[in-house]
């Protein structure tokens, strides 16, 4: 086992649950300082639980937390506070409190015995509040801005209380893709600027993979899988972490789509470099069950081929394209009755006499028995 | 821009106060003018019998709505706080009338007996009554989730505590039944000064202590996960919020009966005055607006139909039903 002393925040053991009742066993958690680990699974599978838990708001069944070397259970309720806040999925509803005000809220563990700010802690309240781009919501009523603004509030007060650790609980929920962006930009900065450690869970696995040093998986009574990203997103894993039943995720690429349409394919897709997919998709959609090819593994095209296409013809990535997988395309073709060339005609043409010149060859074969219904390239030369 | 509304709310507040004190000394069946009240205060008045109704009637009296009021209404505020809940107050959740019940149970008892019983052990009699619907009330807040649910349970205990009150009060047989039935009908009267002071120590020792906890009170309107993580220790804490809000209003069940509706609605007045939720402005000012408001619920109930006197509780209700109803309003408004 290495040396726990490397690890800034960390679990030994650590069961969770309710009323006594362990529900998930043996949680082990490392994180080093500027580091971000995320915690994903399904719904239910015991995230928050876990969150809960490690910030002291629920009694670990079994087991210690770690921060800084020393045990979190054995620090004063102000101590923690100076070293880990929070973001949680609590609603908030303060009345009569401008937002300037929720976020001063961070200050408490600093301030006296009644609570009045220092100049200093002004200073760091318009500092946090600058750093999360929100400043000018200053004076606006907490109640009245949106779900949005309010986590972004929520991030800013977080971070007004100087911490060395921050958890976050679902963060990026409501928030449009810009913020999610930009939210989870500023926790990357903290961790580099200020040496800041976040543990959190995340919904959003492409987000999760990107920004994650550290993925926690949780998974009804267990913790599944721990370790880099490139060691979690393995092909098949997620399928399997969240028992899916319908639709895919591709580990590589991110890429998300739905159930495909099952059955004997009734159209051929002519694909590849990425316009294959819109065509993919209007196909799943409209509930047709459809073939494609010939597809380089590498192909933009391949995740949404392989992911929808009730039949793909591919070949693997810097290979070239065979008569074998040509004829085989030709019979698909021909059980199909119709095609669809998603390529462009112009892309086609320079496709002759490289790799690529099967695709050509397929459209033609296609054009001349009258295949070629509904597509703009059907005037060739 | 801020300091200056707060400034200026307080002076509102204080100048108020010192209006409503001032005609409350002047004002009664018989007509007392400011300069004799003024030279009574000093000590100066030769008129026996006016200086005895200012002095010995009037002043306790008003001193009591004072110090009663702002124990109303920062017990309404603490409650308000602790449940999250706008409508939260003593006489809603029946913690007045707990309070009411066990000390008519004890009055009863003692006249029958003819046992004496002081200002303090009224309290206590009346403390004792409060924990013990509050103790209920905490239970059925642990049971209910919804926050309506928990009024309506308050509602309920409320409901029957004066049943039984009344019950008590009814076959009381004792001359002193009059008073006992006025009493429990909520009135200021027949307040002397020896009575004021234990109030006054028991209410200003609580102001005292509800002052100190503005800072945790600040933590705590964030909602309780945030307040744990900003270091508040959340049990002590709810003890000392729910113990410091049952003795207040104790305090008042014991003198004064149950007074309705000043804890629920004058917290709100106070928050739109100041326009800002910081317990630090809030506590001062919820306690100067209590005294206000009882100050004029209590003239008004003393000269409005005169000689006959009006129970106190009639003229808060008259007050502060509507302005609850406005702000249950505001609020839909404010939400949707």
């Amino acid at each position: 086992m290495r040396s726990m002393n490397e690890f800034y925040f960390y679990t030994e053991g650590l069961a969770v649950g309710y009323h006594g009742v362990p529900l998930i066993k043996n949680i082990e958690i490392r994180v080093r300082r500027g580091e971000i680990l995320t915690l994903i699974g399904p719904n239910g599978a015991g995230k928050t639980t876990i969150l809960r838990s490690i910030i002291q708001q629920l009694q670990p069944l079994d087991g210690r937390v770690y921060l800084d070397g020393g045990e979190v259970s054995k620090l004063t309720g102000n101590q923690l506070a100076r070293r880990l806040s929070v973001v949680l999925t609590e609603r908030v509803r303060p009345e009569l409190m401008s937002c300037e005000d929720v976020v001063a809220t961070g200050r408490y563990p600093y301030t006296g015995k009644f609570g009045i700010l220092s100049e200093d802690d002004r200073r760091i309240v318009k500092e946090s509040m600058e750093l999360i781009h929100i400043s000018e919501l200053a004076d606006r009523s907490f109640t009245q801005i949106s779900d949005g603004q309010k986590q972004r509030v929520m991030l800013a007060r977080a971070i007004c209380q100087e911490p060395e650790v921050i958890v976050l609980d679902e963060p990026t929920s409501f928030l449009d893709i810009r913020y999610k962006l930009e939210f989870l930009s500023i926790l990357q900065s903290m961790t580099r600027k200020k040496n800041l450690s976040v543990i959190m869970s995340l919904h959003e696995l492409d987000l999760a993979e990107r920004i994650s040093d550290q993925i926690v998986c949780v998974k009804g009574d267990h913790v599944d899988r721990f370790g880099p990203p490139e060691e979690i997103f393995t092909p098949g894993y997620i399928r399997q972490l969240y028992q899916m039943t319908a639709g895919t995720y591709e580990e590589r690429t991110g890429d998300v789509e739905l159930e495909a349409v099952r059955g004997e394919p009734q159209v051929f897709v002519i694909a590849g470099n990425g316009s294959g997919t819109p065509v993919f998709r209007r196909l799943q959609r409209e509930g047709i069950p459809f073939a494609a090819g010939i597809l380089w593994e590498n192909d933009l095209d391949f995740p949404a081929a392989k992911a929808l296409a009730a039949e793909l013809i591919s070949v693997e990535a810097f290979r070239p394209m065979g008569s074998c997988e040509t004829e085989q395309a030709k019979q698909v073709m021909e059980r199909c009755g119709r095609v669809i060339c998603a390529l462009p005609v112009a892309e086609l043409k320079s496709l002759v006499g490289g790799p690529g010149q099967p695709l050509q060859e397929l459209y033609r074969y296609a054009m001349d028995r009258g295949w070629i219904k509904d597509t703009n390239d059907k005037n060739d030369d | 821009m801020n300091q200056k509304r707060y400034f200026i709310s307080f002076s509102i507040l204080i100048v108020l106060l010192i209006a409503f004190l001032a005609v409350n000394l002047c004002a009664g069946s018989v007509s007392i003018s400011l300069s004799e009240v003024w030279n009574c205060l000093r000590g100066r008045e030769t008129d026996r019998v006016i200086s005895d109704i200012v002095l010995q009637i009037r002043f306790p009296r008003a001193m009591a709505a004072v110090i009663l009021g702002g124990a109303l209404a920062l017990s309404g505020y603490l409650l308000q706080t602790f449940f999250h809940n706008p409508i939260a107050s003593p006489f809603i959740l029946g913690i007045s009338s707990g309070a009411k019940l066990v000390v008519a149970l004890v009055m009863v008892f003692t006249l029958r007996y003819s046992v004496q019983v002081g200002s303090v052990g009224m309290i206590l009699a009346a403390f004792l009554g409060a924990m013990i619907s509050m103790a209920f009330v905490l239970l059925m807040a642990k049971a209910l989730d919804k926050m309506s649910t928990l009024i309506i349970s308050g509602v309920m205990i409320g409901y029957i505590c004066s049943a039984i009150t009344d019950f008590v009060v009814t076959f009381a047989d004792d001359s002193n039944i009059v008073n006992l039935h006025n009493w429990s009908k909520g009135s200021f009267s027949g307040l002397d000064w020896n009575n004021v002071i234990v109030m006054a120590l028991v209410t200003f020792v609580s102001l005292f202590l509800v002052f100190c906890m503005s800072k945790p009170i600040s933590a705590y309107q964030m909602g309780e996960s945030y307040a744990q993580n900003m270091g508040l220790n959340l049990p002590l804490f709810r003890t000392i919020l729910v113990v410091l809000s049952s003795v207040l209003s104790a305090c008042v069940t014991a003198f004064a009966g149950p007074v309705s509706f000043v804890g629920m609605a004058v917290p709100h007045l106070i928050k739109g005055l100041f326009r800002t939720s910081k317990p630090i402005l809030l506590i001062p000012g919820c306690f100067l607006g209590g005294s206000i408001f009882c100050l004029l619920c209590d003239l008004l109930a003393r000269t409005l139909f005169s000689p006959t006197e009006l129970s106190i509780s009639s003229v808060t209700a008259v007050f502060g039903a509507p302005i609850v109803i406005y702000i249950m309003i505001n609020r839909k408004k404010e939400k949707a």
